[in-house]
């Protein structure tokens, strides 16, 4: 499977071969709608939700810069210190530099796209530091040398004998090689046993943050398994990795927000564990930080803001839209080659690369509308991809011969007598092609649909061509219209 | 040629939107449409210089040229009451895109804007706004393999998603005798046509019509019923590659009883068991 958004064909064929990869989006397809489904319509206000949570965003990224400085002075005020990244490069060197000036060594990491999106855990491994995943599907993944095929559930993909196999290899040195018992129970317990020492052991702890609250300086982080909080504070040195647009102004935004999150992402009325973080540990308090750092990275949120697509900015990375898209749940992830997939993927990825690198992904989509009836921040998803698609035009990116195909279309479709009556002739020539099966199987430069469907024939005449001679005898039979 | 412009404050003078498939593919639609509105009590049109909605040119990110059609189009249907197609795709097209292709002009932002407003789905405008409930004419499905016609009906994105079309198709065809309907699991979900999407990335497009497919199958179906045709040449087309054995036709062409003319593609399993050609 290649990392490259222009393999996406090649890549959905790979996809559409992998067992147990089918069986994981097939699960996605079914399980997740319905799961959201029924957290949402115990909601009677859940359409108010959507619409307070798309107003608080657009007011923030209308003053983005306003609330991002607001949120440092108060980060700072309670002890905590802020370094802004405008590239994937700044960051990694923040955070290396804090990394190095305590002589860390393991670095714990809840579960962040965006610490992927900037390809940390490598940059981190190049430098003598030991990242180790906690998330437990992040954790599997790590030890596979594999990125996370969903936002959400990084490892959807992974059957329970491929972790026990992978827990085996890894887990020998800690635990030893006698055969152990290898259910998933069993399987995260192993987990929970290897990672205890990790928690208590790390030098440095890295965090994402759901939201980053202007009103109090605070992160905020959803989890479900308790790794987040470990990993936040235990270590001697708190990190929060956060984009910008994660900044809402106040704890009330954050709460109405938080309402339609877990709902629209697992289906739960919340996650398990909603942490608030301060700045460092407190004179007062028995445990927690020494140090808390927040990094904030642009890489290309900012161009998005003043344009249409500043819409995008209001995604919360729920990961709802490829729950429910037809061309997600047939190809999984990996297809996409990029850091984030789906609908969300499709929009934010020709930003972080360019379009000339991805414009592949936004041609992806069969713009049915499921993701952005289903988005929580009410994204118009299909009208950004289309958006993308019409920048892709303006750069000659389809093929020629697609291009030249819809020259020659609209030439003809532009003048109706000339378009009724090449209609015509096609309708009897392909009527004529098809026989008596009244289906065509092959048709010259129509191998992209027969090489997998039949074309059912037309009918031998056009509509119009029709209709004009059923006006025509209607007329000399003397019955006016 | 019949082209009777009648004024704005009458209500019931429709520009039929033929569209550009069902010009080329199926002008049987074209006709069943136009029996269906006129039943309604409406004067019914079919302006001569429509083409295409300019879909095409508009998803595949040509905006220049989809306005340059989109321009043709509404001076074709401004002067009706009401524009209706037989494709919730193509209402929706003229009804919700092109507004937006027109939002830097405003004379035609406004002459698009009235335009959308009175752009419908053939099925729903007979329903929401003719206020039909029933079929005027009985109509009684032939035998299927079990007795009554068993049907599936698929509901296409746009017209589920963006003309609202999901009970009013149901409510007619429920008066059609001999005839039941079996909801498909995930009947609003994508068949996998997409315009250019299905001969882009065919591959993908195929895996999601065969999951659209065994579902429409679970029901039991003899007929596969949709109100678009993209979706029903993509429906139609594959299970023809891949088992024929449903027939698919147009919702118009069950609402005016036209079962003679041959299905958009046919059952092959037994001939006898199945829906019979020349009875009605």
């Amino acid at each position: 499977m290649q990392e490259n958004p222009l393999e996406f064909r090649k890549n959905s064929v790979e996809a559409l071969a992998d067992e147990n990869m089918q069986a994981a989006v097939g699960f996605v397809a079914f399980g997740f709608p319905l799961m959201r489904k029924m957290a949402i319509d115990i909601v009677p206000e859940f359409e108010d939700l959507r619409e307070a949570g798309k107003a608080i965003k657009d007011h923030t990224l209308d003053h983005l810069d306003f609330y991002l400085e607001a949120f440092e002075e108060k980060v700072i005020a309670s002890g905590g210190q802020v370094h802004w990244a405008a590239t994937p490069e700044d960051a990694r060197q923040a955070i290396l530099e804090i990394c190095q000036r305590r002589g860390a060594k393991t670095v714990t990491k809840g579960k962040s796209m965006v610490t992927e999106e900037i390809e940390l855990n490598e940059f981190l491994e190049d430098n003598d530091l030991v990242p180790v995943e906690t998330d437990l599907g992040e954790y599997i993944i790590q030890l596979d040398g594999q990125k996370p095929s969903h936002i959400i559930a990084p490892a959807l993909h992974k059957t329970v004998p491929e972790v026990a196999s992978l827990f085996k290899k890894h887990h020998a040195e800690a635990l030893g090689s006698e055969p152990r018992p290898d259910d998933p129970e069993s399987l995260v317990g192993e987990a929970r046993t290897i990672l205890r020492d990790s928690f208590v052991s790390a030098d440095v702890g890295i965090t994402g943050a759901n939201f980053l609250i202007a009103e109090t300086g605070s992160t905020v982080i959803v989890t479900n398994e308790g790794n987040g909080d470990l990993t936040q504070n235990q270590p001697p040195v708190h990190i929060v990795m956060a984009s910008i647009e994660k900044v809402v102004p106040t704890l009330e935004d954050a709460a109405t927000i938080l309402r339609i999150l877990a709902r629209s992402a697992t289906g739960q009325e919340m996650s398990v564990y909603t942490t608030f973080s301060t700045g460092p540990k407190r004179a007062t308090d028995a445990d927690g930080p020494e140090e808390f750092h927040v990094i904030l990275l642009d890489n290309g949120r900012s161009r998005f803001l003043g344009t249409e697509f500043q819409e995008m900015l209001r995604c919360i990375k729920c990961g709802a839209c490829m729950n429910h898209c037809p061309v997600y749940t047939k190809v999984g992830g990996y297809t996409y080659g990029s850091t984030y997939m789906g609908p969300m993927g499709s929009v934010i990825t020709p930003n972080l690369m360019g379009i000339e690198k991805a414009w592949t992904l936004p041609m992806a989509s069969t713009f049915c509308g499921q993701c952005a009836s289903v988005c929580p921040m009410k994204i118009p998803l299909p009208d950004l991809l289309r958006k993308w698609r019409e920048t892709a035009f303006e750069k000659n990116l389809p093929s020629a011969t697609e291009r030249y195909g819809l020259g020659l279309w609209v030439r003809y479709v532009r003048h109706p007598k000339v378009y009724q009556l090449l209609t015509k002739i096609a309708a009897r020539f392909l009527a004529h092609w098809a026989g008596s099966r009244r289906l065509i199987s092959w048709l010259p430069l129509a191998s992209a649909w027969t090489d997998f469907r039949d074309m059912p024939a037309p009918q031998g005449d056009s509509f119009m061509s029709l209709y004009k001679q059923q006006q025509a005898e209607q007329k000399r039979a003397g019955v006016d219209k | 040629m019949d082209e009777t412009q009648g004024e704005p404050s009458q209500k019931n003078n429709v520009g039929l939107f033929v569209t550009c498939l069902v010009d080329l593919f199926r002008p049987s639609v074209g006709f069943a449409a136009l029996k269906l509105l006129e039943q309604s009590g409406c004067i019914v049109s079919v302006p001569d210089t429509q083409t295409c909605c300019g879909q095409p040119a508009y998803n595949s990110g040509d905006r220049a040229d989809a306005i340059e059609i989109a321009k043709n189009t509404i001076a074709a249907f401004e002067d009706f009451d009401y524009v209706v197609a037989p494709s919730g795709s193509c209402a929706g097209m003229i009804s919700h895109h092109y507004p937006r292709l027109f939002e830097d002009d405003k004379n035609w932002g406004d002459r698009a804007r009235k335009l959308a407003g009175r752009t419908f789905e053939l099925v729903s405008f007979l329903t929401d706004v003719r206020k039909m409930t029933s079929l005027p004419e009985t109509i009684t499905a032939p035998e299927g393999m079990t007795g009554k016609l068993k049907i599936t009906y698929h509901d296409s994105c746009a017209g589920y998603r963006e003309m609202n079309v999901h009970a009013q198709p149901r409510q007619l065809l429920s008066s059609v005798d001999n005839l039941e309907l079996t909801e498909m699991d995930a009947s609003t979900e994508c068949c996998g046509f997409g315009g250019t999407f299905c001969i882009k990335y065919p591959e993908v497009s195929s895996g999601i019509v065969d999951r659209k497919l065994t579902n429409a199958r679970a029901t039991g179906a003899d007929v596969l019923v949709g109100g678009d045709l993209g979706c029903l040449l993509n429906m139609g087309g594959r299970l023809a590659r891949e088992g024929q054995d449903m027939d698919v036709r147009h919702v118009a062409e069950l609402l005016v009883g036209d079962f003679d003319t041959p299905p958009i593609v046919k059952d092959l399993r037994s001939p006898d068991a199945g829906p019979k050609e020349g009875t009605s």
